[in-house]
């Protein structure tokens, strides 16, 4: 479904990525892992065409979409739900969610996306009770549930997250992957950005190390799970008392 | 006339100017909020509006309203041009550049509007005659109605636009977070174009309505630009109630200054105001609304 062949990216004269392959399949989760500053979010925002790619090339769904701008994208059905959530903190939570559909909206298909709309405030109870109270007033757990659906409802095929349990007590950022999960059950494909790459794997198919803007390590998620040098540098003693 | 009678109709007048101040000031809010950047062609939209509207009437022979769509249509469009021939193509620039532009920007519409209207001063008729309307023993001309009114008319549909209508809530995420008002599919450049063209036609507005008062000739935008900012930083930059706030006290002021003390000092009043702001309330009396991100 995603293709992405050796991208180099920049920032100014600093080369975040050199030579960046990846590749996610229909119906699978693959997370991304690796240190703070490997280029994780660096090569979401090429996917997503925040950033350009100054080499390489990227597919979906077999058509070559490098740096096409994000609104094109979104179109084409690639989401992303930004670090650090980014929700729309002076607007309110049903705002939030209009705003997620966007482009559906601007191409007509109104009355769909109201019922979008419900069916995320049905699925996420803690919104709907918040519907009309300003984004930035919620909890750290709830505007990245917010974040989420404001992302499903583009309805997207390829959803991209950017670290979403930074900042989230460890029972919230559970609750968080398995709605992920769930929504890949119901058909999505994701593509799952984690410094916490224990409960990433948990969830993933597959899995790509990142380190100081190459691709290091790739393989199933057991595979990496059983990697040693995995084990030491992202599921070791150090992490736990970070993450635990 | 008694002191009091004095305060109350220098009141009235300044209220007067001060609803342009509000409109230009709303036309700085805009372009801010959507882009960061101060305008300062804002001033020469409201001489675009003035002139445009009077030159149709001389030249076509037009009645005032449709001389008054056209000016707002001319003006609007300028505004477009604007932001696709200045703003557009330095994409990437950095705000201080952009806002440099912009003043290269308007040093060329006042000279073009000079080459094409000549120095002249221009007249547009006041809307409904000069019959002064008494209030509470102070008179105040149709004209200045005219102008308290299209500033409240245009309030509320600003208001009702970004409060009600997905398009303008579009334009506030883009202000909030261009980031992710991108990453939901939002083109941010079609939303500085919408708030370009917004900012043009409010600003014709407030030249239009002032014509009539001040007549009008093409190098006013210099002064009512510079009054509009200093309105707008007054009220907090980017606060939409802010710049009508602001608008409406520096007005006010002015008219106080220049009548109780001298009106000479009328034009140093809103500098001096806009220093007093920087040095004890840089985010203005309302506060900013920008930095609602995370
Ligand atoms: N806006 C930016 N300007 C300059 N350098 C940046 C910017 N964003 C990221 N970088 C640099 O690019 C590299 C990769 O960053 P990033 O993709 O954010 O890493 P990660 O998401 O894995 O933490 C880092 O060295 C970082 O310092
Ligand atoms: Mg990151």
């Amino acid at each position: 479904m995603l293709r992405v062949r050796s991208v180099d990216a920049s920032y100014g004269r600093v080369q975040a990525l050199r030579g960046v392959s990846l590749h996610v399949d229909a119906g699978e989760i693959v997370t991304l892992i690796g240190a703070n500053g490997a280029g994780k979010s660096t090569t979401l925002a090429v996917i997503s065409g925040l950033i350009r790619a100054q080499v390489g090339d990227i597919q979906f769904d077999g058509r070559d979409v490098t740096n096409r701008p994000p609104h094109r994208l979104v179109r084409a059905g690639i989401c992303q739900v930004p670090e650090g959530r980014q929700v729309f903190g002076d607007l309110t939570v049903a705002d939030n969610l209009l705003l997620g559909a966007y482009s559906r909206w601007r191409r007509g298909g109104r009355s769909e996306v109201m019922a979008d709309i419900e069916r995320q405030f049905e699925r996420f109870p803690q919104l709907d009770e918040r519907r009309g109270q300003l984004a930035g007033s919620l909890s750290g757990g709830e505007q990245q549930m917010l974040a989420l659906a404001r992302g499903l409802l583009s309805r997207p095929r390829l959803l991209m997250l950017d670290e979403p349990s930074l900042g989230l007590a460890p029972i919230i950022a559970r609750q968080f992957l398995d709605e992920v999960q769930r929504s890949r059950d119901e058909g999505l494909t994701v593509l799952l950005v984690e410094q916490n790459a224990r409960a990433a794997l948990r969830i993933a198919d597959r899995g790509y190390v990142l380190e100081t803007g190459r691709i290091v390590l790739e393989g199933t998620a057991q595979e990496l799970l059983d990697n040693p040098e995995v084990q030491r540098a992202y599921l070791g003693k150090g992490y736990r008392e970070v993450w635990e | 006339m008694t002191l009091a009678e004095q305060i109350w109709q220098f009141f009235l007048s300044g209220l007067t100017t001060g609803g342009t101040y509000a409109l230009i000031a709303l036309g700085f809010s805009l372009v801010y909020n959507a882009t960061g950047v101060i305008n300062f062609a804002q001033g020469e939209f409201v001489m675009l509006g003035g002139m445009i509207t009077a030159a149709s009437m001389t030249a076509w022979g037009l009645p005032l309203w449709s001389a008054a769509l056209i000016g707002i249509a001319g003006t609007t469009l300028v505004g477009i041009a604007l932001d696709r021939a200045a703003i557009r193509p330095a994409r990437g620039a950095s705000i201080v550049v952009l806002i440099i532009i912009t003043v290269g920007a308007s040093i060329f519409i006042r000279g073009v509007a000079g080459i094409i209207w000549g120095p002249d001063e221009r007249v547009v008729p006041a809307f409904s005659g000069e019959a002064p309307i008494g209030i509470f023993g102070a008179n105040i001309t149709p004209q200045s109605l005219w102008v308290l009114g299209a500033t409240l008319v245009t309030a509320i549909a600003m208001w009702l636009t970004f409060e009600y209508t997905v398009i303008g809530k579009a334009m506030r995420a883009c202000a909030i977070n261009p980031q992710a008002a991108r990453l939901c599919g939002i083109e941010l450049s079609r939303m500085i174009s919408w708030s370009l063209a917004l900012a043009a036609a409010i600003g014709a507005i407030a030249g239009i309505v002032l014509a009539p008062i001040t007549m009008t000739q093409y190098n006013v935008g210099t002064m009512l630009g510079l009054k509009g900012f200093c309105a707008a930083m007054l009220g907090g930059l980017g606060n939409g109630l802010g710049a009508i706030a602001g608008g409406l006290l520096l007005g006010v002021l002015e008219a106080l200054g220049a009548g109780l003390i001298s009106s000479q000092y009328k034009d140093a009043i809103a500098f001096v105001v806009l220093i007093a702001v920087l040095l004890v309330r840089p985010s203005g009396i309302l506060g900013g609304r920008r930095g609602g991100e995370e």
